[in-house]
């Protein structure tokens, strides 16, 4: 039977020769993740299970990020659960301040998530290391418990939506612009319990980070998960961090798309999601007259480093306007080591921008980052909900980073090309 | 448990951070969530909802993030159920894992106002309007995730298993 690349990992994971979309099916996981807000709940459930210890203690990996370093008492209390059960239960991928990232940045870099697995994590944005050709998706902390006891998950198996990205891209267009695209076009539950596969010759041609971006956002879409077929570039990046076998898959030439969307992406712009959704999409020049006060480079979504050096490319020599404050934040302390031996750091420095330690801080509106109220932000993170950075009345304009970077020096959201 | 209440209506795309913001997250207590739930898409919400009362809502509500505290927090404001166009997939696994009945019926999200008072008939999915004397059917709850409701929660149910694996 001709499936997916999505199914034919689904069905090697379920130990079945075939799975069709609708089918429910109990599928072994490779890796199962949690972070500092939704594992202290999966520890909990996992507790009240009649079980000694995790299912495999390589393979359930912890990642503090979201309110670390630790903003508050409670946050620390939370942080310390992980760690304690980490200790207890031997966990070798568990990764305290100053040897961690930000999860989605972390994991793929350290090899920890491969091409042909089947991850699950408590962690919407999951879905990202579908960018190397995995099945991967976000689940709750309940879902996680029951993975970390039995190295299981039940999942129904998602029908799929072909996405072909031909043309040629215009300078200061990446992932990011190719993503909130496809959400303007499709909307927030466009692409709802659907398997997203990004295909094409652009997307043959995009760099690892660039895919990664892509597969980050698939559940802005509402998708189950974004998913790219593994190839030379995906191979480039797993080759000295893969300590384990993996599985390059290809999805069949007659497999079942209930839907295949072509997009002509030749003279694409910048794009921008206005507030309140990710798909209130439009071309950056379209924005409008719209001023900001802060600027958001990192994240799990645009922390990596080819992030990294398209926003210091920008500001590179530039000043960020008075009334903004920019912040960057490296996904992972490897990331960050290579922007300080490149020379970004001090770009970003001379231009007045502040450089965190990797957390997912204010893109959740966690801290080290937070908007007043009526306050304004560009961010190159995952979602412009109400609130989302800070206080209920503020606004979040998402995009890639070198328009987050132009608009930072020109204080108000601009195209790169303006200023770069 | 019943579900028989008042109508809390809420619109499309109710996203995570509406139900509960991540600034409330450095605590996972549900006393301590409801007190915050729908805070960002109606500040009132927690001081007014009362036990039993129903939530409804347009297309893809709960989408957005993982977090398995949005429907804890919707639970421990004491609401029966909800009641939606549609719900985001995480939401929905979420919601049947910790015990949250929720129905997906656009109809009954389409026609159901706030104030109006509702029951709901948990096995068949009826949804019955009081106030509109309307009736409307709920998209069945599949076997496997009535399997899960029945041991009690995915936890209990999982616990089963690990029983048979040893």
């Amino acid at each position: 039977m001709a499936m997916t690349i999505t199914e034919k990992i689904i069905a090697a994971h379920a130990g079945r020769d075939s799975v069709a979309p609708g089918e429910l099916v109990n599928a072994k996981v490779d890796i199962a993740l949690g972070n500092d807000i939704t594992a202290p709940v999966a520890i909990r459930e996992f507790e009240k299970l009649d079980v000694k210890t995790v299912w495999d203690k390589h393979r359930v990996v912890l990642v503090p990020d979201h309110f670390v370093p630790n903003k508050d008492i409670q946050s620390a209390e939370q942080a310390k659960m992980l760690r304690e059960f980490s200790r207890r239960h031997e966990l070798v991928n568990y990764f305290e301040l100053g040897r961690m990232g930000i999860e989605h940045c972390l994991l793929p870099e350290q090899g920890l998530v491969l091409p042909g697995d089947l991850i699950i994590g408590a962690d919407s944005h999951t879905c990202t290391y579908g960018a190397l050709g995995a099945f991967s998706t976000g689940v709750g902390s309940t879902d996680l418990a029951a993975a970390m006891a039995l190295g299981e998950i039940w999942l129904k198996v998602p029908a799929a939506i072909k996405f072909v990205y031909s043309g040629e891209l215009s300078p200061w267009v990446g992932g990011k612009d190719l993503i909130l695209y496809t959400i303007g076009k499709i909307g927030v539950d466009g692409a709802r319990y659907r398997s997203m596969e990004f295909t094409g010759p652009v997307i043959e041609g995009l760099e690892i980070d660039g895919r990664m971006t892509m597969a980050n956002m698939a559940v802005e879409a509402g998708a189950k998960n974004g998913i790219i077929i593994p190839d030379d570039i995906t191979k480039n990046y797993v080759t000295g961090r893969a300590r384990r076998e993996y599985d390059f898959l290809d999805s069949d030439p007659d497999a079942n798309y209930e839907q295949i969307y072509d997009f002509d992406v030749t003279n694409l712009s910048p794009q921008v999601a206005l507030p309140h959704l990710p798909e209130n999409v439009k071309p950056v020049e379209e924005a409008g007259d719209i001023s900001i006060d802060q600027a958001v480079i990192g994240s799990c979504t645009n922390g990596r480093i080819s992030d990294l050096r398209q926003a210091a490319s920008v500001l590179k020599g530039k000043k960020i306007d008075p009334r903004v404050r920019a912040i960057i934040f490296p996904g992972t302390q490897e990331i960050y080591r290579q922007a300080v031996k490149e020379g970004l750091v001090e770009i970003f420095i001379d231009a007045g921008a502040a450089v965190s330690t990797p957390t997912c801080g204010p893109c959740l509106g966690g801290h080290a980052g937070i908007l007043g109220a009526g306050e304004r932000a560009i961010s190159t993170t995952n979602r412009n909900f109400v609130g989302r950075m800070g206080h209920p009345e503020s606004e979040v304009y998402l995009s890639n980073p070198a328009v987050a970077a132009a608009s930072a020096v020109a204080g108000r959201i601009i195209h790169p090309g303006e200023v770069a | 448990m019943e579900c028989k209440g008042k109508v809390w209506k809420f619109g499309e795309d109710i996203d995570t951070d509406a139900i509960i913001p991540a600034r409330y997250l450095n605590t996972s207590d549900p006393a301590e969530l409801a007190l915050h739930c729908m805070e960002d898409a109606d500040p009132e919400f927690p001081g007014k909802v009362q036990p039993g009362d129903i939530i409804a809502a347009g297309k893809n509500f709960g989408c957005g993030s993982s977090r398995e505290h949005a429907p804890i927090a919707i639970k421990a404001a004491g609401v029966s159920c909800v009641i939606a166009g549609s719900f985001a997939r995480i939401f929905y696994r979420n919601a049947f894992n910790i015990g949250l009945p929720i129905f997906e019926c656009a109809e009954a999200a389409d026609n159901i106002e706030e104030n109006d008072q509702v029951e709901v008939d948990m096995k068949s999915g009826r949804i019955i309007n009081k106030t509109k004397g309307e009736e409307y059917s709920a998209v069945p709850i599949p076997p496997f995730m009535q399997e899960i409701i029945n041991a009690g929660g995915l936890i209990n149910y999982v616990a089963r298993r690990v029983k048979q694996n040893a």
